[in-house]
């Protein structure tokens, strides 16, 4: 039904198609497809695609009250889609012209306010109405008709011709005789396929270079800065309060590992301080400093309850202790916030005693093992 | 309507068929355009669900095009001082000053980006619910696996897209999500580090991750989602579309409308309402209002941090995950290496190979056109059940810190709830989903044997009170119907079988005459009586279907108890 089957050969140099190659044309003169009307010969080639018409109900029949009604109610819902199109027109190339500018100011004019909005109304409202009338215009205008299509599984002759073609091309190429030659060509595809991605291979950096994962820009002397690059004493904060700063060396409060929080502890939280092992003195009176980054996934911990001592991550809820050394205590974390050594220099403004003695922010492979 | 011809027999006479002639005498495309234009598909609302997925993306290329035309993916430090005075003179990447001259010095800028946004929303969406049809439904079944794979690569290419995407404009809440990223990246054991750094081209965040989202994002994963919905069409095309059981379907067929006009004219209405969707959603719903966040800043972070809908459940398995670092010999294992990839990486591997799984467990190797019921399959209907629900407690749990404080829980709580959840609830699920199909399967079964509930009650002359049941088709001796349950819906209403006018319009209150209705459905069926031979291949064996004109009759069969 599908295909007439393919002969050998063909009709050489006459100037006419080949004989096997006509398909339906064989079967159905012009003058036979001149005598059937449209329907007839629409079902014809549904046919031979292998789709026949079980069912046909006709639409409203022309003239009729029901057809007229119909069709109002298509016409409708595409002349409010021209509509709608229209007033996009006006309002996107009107505004600044004939309308108020659509411009954002401060306050906000009311008309800039429901610019885009009206954009989107209108916009989204002309093409919904193309939508509805598309759709009832094939519910109600057109007939409703059901077919109903044959399903062909895989042809066994067609595998067989077709593996015969694939396989006789394949002995014909002797590769399966010729073994070096093949594995040559196997060798071949493999470096080819190599020295095609290789340049891919500038993008890799290696990340021992120059320890930037184990450092910060944090270093004996260097000063605590606010944001706006002021520097801090003892007894600026208030008590019980947190504070954000920034190592004083260029582009310090950009980098990503430098954030610390500086921390007055209130008096009762100094009663129960519990500093880490060995680092006892790394505060500075009841001021103590702790890196920002959460070690679980490096976002910024920022929101610090006082009373309860705890600094919680807003990204995944890592809670951090800061009387115990900034000990995770509850969420994924599974380290403490690494803490700043800070001490007051000769002017009296906070400095750091050194870097962290720690790798900042998450964890990683070789976090143990770095000097 | 038939064609005379005064010249030779089959030439055109008119214009436009001259015309057509000249074209397919060079191209010869009438005999592929006809088997185009015959090909029959199958018509129930859940098969539009991956056209919404396909419309969306047009959407997407489209606006998305229209934004690369004023988008900058460069992270070269700029003070801003343009419009929006609340940002004047703040300094900030390129990438994000011309996001908000794209939303706000860009005539209709601002339509055209959230445009694409929910658009992007409404294609990751799309394609989940798609997945869940073709799942429950049992469409991936032979010879459908090669779709099936090539749908769940789809389907994690977009959320790969969307995530891009969605960090181009350099703000504060997309470069937070960067950072947990990278941080997930860092997590991987033994090369870790080197992919962090490969990414980002050397520490955190760099100057180069903008640009290399970018092309990501407007060329590489676009190219091979394009060829992949292509293949996904073509091998759809090819294969023909399944179809749900009922009178006249077999594996052999396929009963439907023809793609022209009937299919065509609703699939291009299909794609203006899902455009016009976007386009009202952009314009009036404000989406990711980044110039609320401010620019990225590694030390800055807000509350309630919450990353595009699907990306929420990978953010939800980082926080519930417990606080287990692996350390052996002084190589860590961090916690979120779990949580962010071990979670999805598993839950994507089995999605991808369930095909194969349920092929070796149910030993079913056939080849299937026909779809299946959820209720007739009710192990994996509920697998599914089971795999959504602990979606979900992740899903939720990449809000929990929103919930907790809208609704006054504790935080903690929530966290607890999802760690417990993720491992109780699921098996729950598919316990209650397995009890649901079988019940419902044994009321099909009922139904068929003895016929439908009427709702007209007899009083018998040893004063016995019975409910008359209307059988479904012939029955035996004991008035037990023969019909065998053939995976089609089951009638289960009067008026499911014309033995009842059809039902009342109106949501809260009746919106038409009761009268008028079974006086419209009386001469529908004097209308329809000439074509009752063929009428019942027109449904799933309820004529009632789609909200077709019922039958009207009165039923054939006496009823009987």
């Amino acid at each position: 039904m599908t295909t007439t089957e393919h002969g050998p050969g063909s009709a050489g140099g006459d100037n006419t198609s080949g004989p096997h190659h006509s398909g339906p044309d064989a079967e159905h003169s012009p003058q036979q497809l001149a005598a059937m009307d449209r329907t007839e010969l629409d079902r014809l080639g549904a046919r031979y695609d292998g789709v026949e018409v079980l069912h046909v109900e006709p639409a409203a029949p022309p003239g009729s009250p029901l057809e007229k009604k119909n069709t109002r109610q298509v016409t409708l819902w595409f002349a409010l889609a021209a509509l709608f199109a229209v007033a996009f027109l006006v309002i996107y190339a009107g505004s600044g012209w004939f309308l108020p500018s659509w411009e954002w100011e401060i306050g906000g004019s009311t008309w800039s306010a429901i610019y885009t909005p009206l954009l989107g109304a209108t916009m989204g409202a002309s093409l919904i109405c193309i939508g509805v009338g598309l759709v009832l215009y094939v519910k109600k205008l057109l007939p409703h008709e059901t077919a109903v299509q044959d399903k062909h599984d895989g042809s066994h002759f067609d595998r067989v011709t077709t593996g015969a073609t694939l396989m006789s091309s394949l002995e014909n190429s002797g590769l399966p005789r010729r073994k070096v030659l093949l594995g040559t060509i196997g060798v071949m595809g493999a470096a080819f396929g190599a020295m095609l991605i290789a340049p891919l291979g500038g993008l890799i950096k290696n990340p021992n270079t120059g320890n930037l994962l184990a450092t910060t820009p944090w270093a004996e002397g260097v000063r605590l800065l606010r944001e706006d690059g002021t520097p801090i004493r003892p007894g600026d904060q208030q008590v019980g309060s947190l504070e954000t700063v920034f190592p004083a060396v260029e582009g310090g409060n950009r980098a990503a590992d430098a954030a610390v929080m500086l921390i007055r502890l209130r008096p009762d939280q100094m009663d129960t301080l519990v500093p880490a092992e060995g680092r006892e003195d790394f505060g500075y009176g009841d001021y103590i400093a702790y890196s920002k980054i959460c070690t679980h996934a490096g976002c910024p911990v920022s929101l610090y309850e006082q009373e309860t001592s705890r600094i919680l991550c807003p990204c995944h809820q890592s809670q951090f202790d800061v009387t115990q050394g900034a000990k995770p205590v509850f969420g994924p974390a599974t380290r403490s916030l690494p803490q700043l050594p800070i001490t007051v220099d000769d002017e009296g403004y906070f400095r750091a005693r050194g870097d962290f003695p720690e790798p900042v922010g998450p964890s990683f492979w070789n976090i143990g093992r770095l000097d | 309507m038939a064609t005379t011809t005064t010249t030779a027999p089959g030439q055109p006479t008119t214009l436009v068929g001259k015309a057509a002639l000249e074209v397919d005498d060079r191209l010869i495309v009438a005999g592929p355009l006809r088997r185009t234009l015959n090909k029959v598909f199958p018509d129930h609302w859940s098969f539009l669900l991956g056209e919404i997925a396909l419309y969306a993306f047009v959407v997407l290329l489209l606006s998305g095009t229209y934004l690369t035309f004023f988008y900058d993916a460069t992270m070269t430090e700029v003070t801003y001082e343009g419009s929006y005075a609340a940002m004047r003179g703040i300094e900030m990447s390129a990438a994000f000053e011309s996001s908000l001259d794209i939303s706000f010095d860009v005539r209709g800028g601002l339509l055209i980006r959230q445009m694409h946004h929910w658009a992007a929303l409404l294609f990751v969406a799309a394609i989940c619910v798609h997945l869940l049809r073709i799942f429950f439904t049992g469409a991936f079944r032979r010879p459908r696996e090669t779709n099936w794979f090539i749908g769940v690569a789809l389907l994690v290419l977009a959320m790969l897209e969307g995530f891009a995407g969605y960090t181009l404009p350099d703000d504060l809440l997309s470069g937070t999500g960067l950072r947990i990223f990278s941080a997930v990246f860092l997590s991987i054991p033994v090369i870790g580090t080197w992919v962090y750094f490969t990414v980002f081209g050397g520490d955190f965040p760099g100057e180069l991750i903008i640009g290399r989202l970018y092309i990501l994002h407007v060329l590489i994963i676009p190219a091979i989602l394009l060829a992949l919905i292509a293949l996904h069409l073509l091998i759809l095309v090819k294969q023909k579309h399944t179809q749900f059981p009922g009178a006249g379907r077999t594996e052999h067929n396929v009963v439907g409308h023809r793609l022209f006009p009937t299919f065509a004219g609703k699939a291009t209405a299909l794609f203006f309402i899902v455009f016009g969707l976007c386009a009202a959603l952009g314009g009036l719903v404000q989406i990711n209002p980044f110039w609320l966040f401010g620019p990225y800043n590694p030390a800055q972070v807000s509350a309630g941090s919450q990353p595009d809908w699907y990306i929420g459940f990978v953010d939800g398995g980082s926080r519930i995950f417990p606080p287990w670092e692996i350390v052996l010999w002084g190589y860590h294992i961090p916690p979120v290496l779990w949580g962010a990839l071990g979670i999805p990486g598993i839950m994507f591997t089995l999605l991808a190979l369930y095909p194969i799984i349920e092929r070796k467990l149910t030993g079913d190797t056939a080849s299937h056109h026909l779809l299946q019921r959820p209720r007739d399959v009710p192990v994996r209907t509920s697998l599914g059940m089971m795999a959504i629900t602990a979606y979900v407690v992740l899903w939720i749990s990449g809000g929990n810190d929103v919930i907790a404080e809208k609704f006054d829980i504790s935080l903690n709580a929530m966290t607890w709830f999802g760690r417990i959840g993720f491992l109780v609830l699921p098996p729950i699920a598919y316990w209650i989903t397995y009890r649901i199909c079988l019940g419902l399967e044994r009321h099909d079964r009922e139904v068929l044997e003895h016929g439908i509930e009427t709702g007209v009650i007899r009083r018998l002359p040893s004063g016995e009170f019975i409910e008359v049941h209307q059988p479904l088709g012939p029955v035996d001796e004991h008035g037990h119907g023969q019909l065998a349950y053939g995976g089609a819906s089951v009638p289960k209403k009067m008026n499911q079988v014309g033995g009842a006018r059809r039902a009342i319009r109106g949501f809260f209150s009746p919106i038409e005459e009761p009268a008028a209705v079974q006086r419209q459905a009386e001469l529908e069926a004097r209308g329809l009586e000439s074509e009752q031979s063929s009428r019942e291949l027109t449904g799933s064996g309820r004529p009632s279907e789609g909200g077709r004109p019922s039958e009207g009759g009165r039923p054939q069969q006496e009823p009987r108890d």
